[in-house]
């Protein structure tokens, strides 16, 4: 979707990604609920453009409140972050872990369609209200049900362990796992740049050995350590998209914002296996469609955050966004492009696995750090932009490789 | 009778106490196992979990049903896979509830000796009552058809002499499990020359099922484990009645357990230790140890006359800790008891002065938690040692007395022939006593 009017976000806000890591995190201890993020998350957004009068519309993606937190019809909270915000439309949207990037798309339509000027996008998910092993009967949601019986007791991990084994096959399990490892290294240096990542504090000296840890098949899956996964965590983030007029009317600088060039969006069949467990087909045609509805290549690109759930999911990722070709993307890893030193800093907040995943809120989260990026809001995990590459990639994706959407920014 | 025979009809004396209830956790785990197996579907399994205190019956089928919920949670992966074939159950938290169910499904509460007349293995997990043990035991072996094993948990009272007072005939072994059973790693497996072979494969089988860290011991009262503490603990309380002419006991009680803890880099200093395992049953342990030992009293009349002030340590129902020497609050100590008084006085009206007495901690004496953890607590233990060699404060003085003391204990069981080497004493006191390195080392010396 190519946008056929100018059209922007701004005033990006990330709450802290709480769970395992982060010190003040206790898993016996009662914590913060939906309603804490939420309105942290909205209200961070709204103190930068003016205040809740701004906003038209509002959308929240969440993923599984309903089972997480046993709460549903999350669009009617938008009222509580902000009185002003009640009697507004608003709308929770969901497709699994792209449901930030869903509210996004939704956003972006709205303003497109001229229903709104200013669209409030807000993710949020809050997942450690139940052990990890309930957790991955939560998250198997994004899969095919009828397939859980089958799946492995970490679904997820399973699946995704089942895509690396495969990798395993074709490039060789040394150089994968290595590619593992490094990427680990760089998710963990990135998130110690982050103030609001979970692992922001994590000391661990050698973070390539750890990440290259045997996978244990009695406790976990055959080809995965935990290191190979993402977070379990808590958090929200908020951003808000606008037309020309919506940007004058919350007052804030064109420098202060990012345009949106490009968008992908696709969904393919849940009932259906993957055609090649070393492919992530969605993600390589949203992202084409995102690049091509921008006019631009990946080669163009100053910085991606692609969706890691696992470091397999990262690697085939640089395969399907076309920055590795197919089969070398461990060794585009490897030899260090992807770091924040390299060619294209990749996740250079920390991604799913350095910053965390609540899951409803990533593809927010992905777009608040793109536009701290291209905005100069990064803080210590700034990046330099290129002046012939001004453009970021997010790429969110639901399930395994079943809904992905990918946006192009640039730098305004 | 093969392994999978042997545990069809299992029986734990004791079930309800604080060693029965995880023996009973345990054995439910590997029997419901073994029934899981698609091999022996459709054959009955039961354990019956016996205990002379009805009341306490409810109690215990709560803490197993918790208990086998932690270990279904931790083997989910494994249990999707033995129950595969059940289309029911898809979700970890069907299989997980449908495991609970299976486990609990072969536990058969009661307070009747004759339910273990049918069984093929018993637990006893009793007092350390020789005489109870034997009539037990004899009890059940003259109305039991099918020559069952008996596995005594007991910690202190010799194997060979129950065997000869029950009539047994070889039928018997100690396979000690230390407290709490569920997480302790260590089991110390005590044969004596009239076991069957078969009978020893079994038991280490079993112990490798239920994840254990096996150490042989002979057959002399109170093994390895208890032979080491009972005679460690003696040293701390003695030491401390040695300081009483310098301070109030109370405040030496203090003192001791400081320097066991946190100079020597133990879990839980001395005193906590005795309160932990129950002043009354350290008292009896050596009661039932001492006639056995030549040339040394196993006896500390310190412990009687807490004892006899009822001061006895151990814990609730819940677990949570009783009073003994020290006080607690949420699990932590916070007074000392004073025999003077017959009250506790609290840390903070002295610990100022007996913490300048003992002298400052060096940074080099790492917190327990943080050494145990550590790939190389062996080293920085030594370097700790190494280090209050060259001090002065009474801190550090008193810590390498005591760890010689302790070393010196360790070698006694091998030269006394109750462990055969020095790594099986170490191996006791890590994985039964979670101490940050072995007692028998060279770095105390």
């Amino acid at each position: 979707m190519k946008p056929h009017k100018k059209i922007y976000m701004i005033a990006g806000y990330n709450t802290v990604s709480m769970g395992t890591g982060r010190k003040e995190f206790n898993p016996k201890k009662e914590r913060p609920g939906l309603e804490h993020y939420i309105e942290e998350a909205g209200k961070g957004t709204l103190a930068q453009i003016g205040g809740a009068a701004h906003v038209d519309e509002g959308v929240v993606g969440n993923f599984m409140a309903s089972r997480f937190n046993k709460q549903a019809h999350l669009g009617a909270f938008l009222g509580m972050i902000d009185p002003q915000l009640r009697l507004k439309p608003s709308i929770r949207v969901e497709g699994a872990c792209a449901s930030g990037g869903l509210a996004l798309a939704t956003g972006i339509k709205s303003v497109l369609s001229g229903s709104a000027e200013v669209v409030l996008a807000l993710g949020v998910e809050v997942q450690n209200t139940v052990k990890a092993i309930y957790g991955a009967d939560i998250l198997a949601g994004a899969g095919w049900f009828k397939r859980r019986k089958e799946g492995h007791a970490y679904f997820f991990p399973g699946q995704f362990s089942d895509r690396a084994g495969a990798y395993f096959e074709k490039v060789g399990r040394d150089k994968a796992r290595k590619a593992f490892a490094v990427w680990y290294k760089n998710a963990i240096e990135n998130a110690r740049l982050c103030p609001t990542a979970q692992e922001y504090t994590n000391q661990v000296a050698d973070l390539e050995s750890q990440g290259l840890t045997e996978p244990n098949p009695r406790s976990f899956t055959d080809h995965l350590n935990v290191f190979d996964c993402s977070k379990v965590s808590d958090g929200a983030s908020s951003i808000a998209i606008v037309s020309e007029e919506g940007l004058q009317r919350c007052g804030v600088a064109l420098n202060q914002a990012v345009e949106v060039v490009g968008v992908g969006h696709a969904a393919d069949d849940i009932t259906a296996l993957p055609d090649d467990l070393t492919r992530l087909s969605t993600v390589a045609f949203a992202v084409k469609q995102a690049l091509d509805s921008a006019g631009i290549t990946a080669s163009d690109l100053a910085t991606v955050e692609t969706h890691d759930c696992f470091t397999i999911a990262g690697i085939l990722g640089m395969e399907a966004i076309g920055l590795a070709e197919e089969g070398k993307g461990a060794d585009f890893v490897i030899e260090g492009h992807t770091s924040r030193k390299g060619k294209i800093p990749v996740n250079t907040t920390g991604g799913l696995i350095g910053w965390g995943h609540p899951t409803g809120a990533t593809g927010v989260h992905q777009a608040v750090t793109i536009w701290e990026q291209l905005t100069g809001n990064a803080g210590e995990a700034q990046i330099n932009i290129p002046a012939e590459r001004p453009y970021g990639l997010t790429v969110n994706m639901g399930g395994d490789d079943r809904t992905v959407v990918a946006i192009v920014y640039r730098k305004c | 009778m093969n392994y999978t025979d042997r545990l069809t009809n299992v029986s734990v004396l004791g079930a309800a106490g604080k060693m029965g209830s995880g023996i009973l956790l345990l054995s439910a785990l590997e029997v419901a196992d073994q029934m899981l197996l698609p091999a022996n579907k459709g054959r009955h399994f039961v354990v019956n979990a016996i205990d002379v205190t009805s009341s306490a019956l409810p109690g215990l089928l709560s803490y197993i049903r918790a208990q086998v919920l932690k270990a279904a949670e931790k083997k989910t992966v494994q249990l999707r896979k033995l129950y595969a074939d059940r289309a029911d159950l898809i979700e970890n938290s069907d299989i997980i509830e449908a495991y609970i169910s299976d486990v609990m499904s072969v536990i058969r509460p009661g307070t009747r000796l004759e339910a273990a007349y049918d069984s093929t293995l018993i637990f006893e997990a009793v007092s350390e009552d020789a005489g109870l043990k034997t009539r037990l035991f004899t009890q059940i072996n003259s109305n039991n058809p099918n020559q069952p094993w008996f596995f005594t948990n007991t910690s202190s009272v010799p194997i060979g002499g129950l065997n000869q007072s029950a009539s047994l005939e070889g039928r018997i072994l100690g396979f000690h499990f230390y407290n709490p059973p569920a997480v302790q790693k260590l089991v110390e497996l005590i044969t004596i020359s009239e076991n069957s072979s078969e009978m020893k494969e079994f038991a280490l089988q079993l112990a490798k099922n239920m994840r254990k860290v096996v150490v042989p011991s002979n057959d002399i009262a109170g093994f390895i484990g208890n032979g080491h503490f009972m005679r460690d603990a003696l040293h701390g309380i003695n030491k401390a009645l040695e300081l009483k002419s310098l301070m109030p006991l109370h405040e030496a009680v203090y003192c001791m357990n400081k320097v066991s803890q946190d100079w020597m880099m133990r879990p839980m200093g001395i005193f906590q230790l005795i309160d932990y395992v129950g002043i009354d049953v350290v008292r009896f342990i050596m009661k039932v140890m001492d006639p056995y030992m030549e040339g040394e009293t196993l006896h500390s009349s310190l412990l009687d006359e807490m004892f006899e002030k009822g001061v006895k340590g151990g814990q609730y129902a819940d677990g949570s800790q009783k009073d003994g020497f020290l006080k607690y609050e949420k699990g932590r100590p916070v007074a000392v008891y004073s025999a003077d008084t017959g009250s506790y006085v609290a840390f903070s009206e002295f610990s100022a002065s007996a913490d300048a007495w003992l002298g400052e901690l060096p940074a080099v004496a790492l917190p327990w938690k943080n050494l145990v953890k550590s790939s190389e607590k062996e080293s920085l233990a030594a370097k700790a040692y190494q280090h209050y060699k060259g001090m002065s404060e009474k801190g550090a003085a008193l810590a390498l007395e005591y760890g010689k003391r302790s070393r010196e204990i360790g070698l006694k069981l091998v030269s006394d022939g109750v462990a055969a080497n020095s790594a099986d004493v170490n191996t006791v006191m890590l994985t039964g006593f979670f101490h940050a390195y072995g007692p028998v080392n060279e770095f105390v010396v």
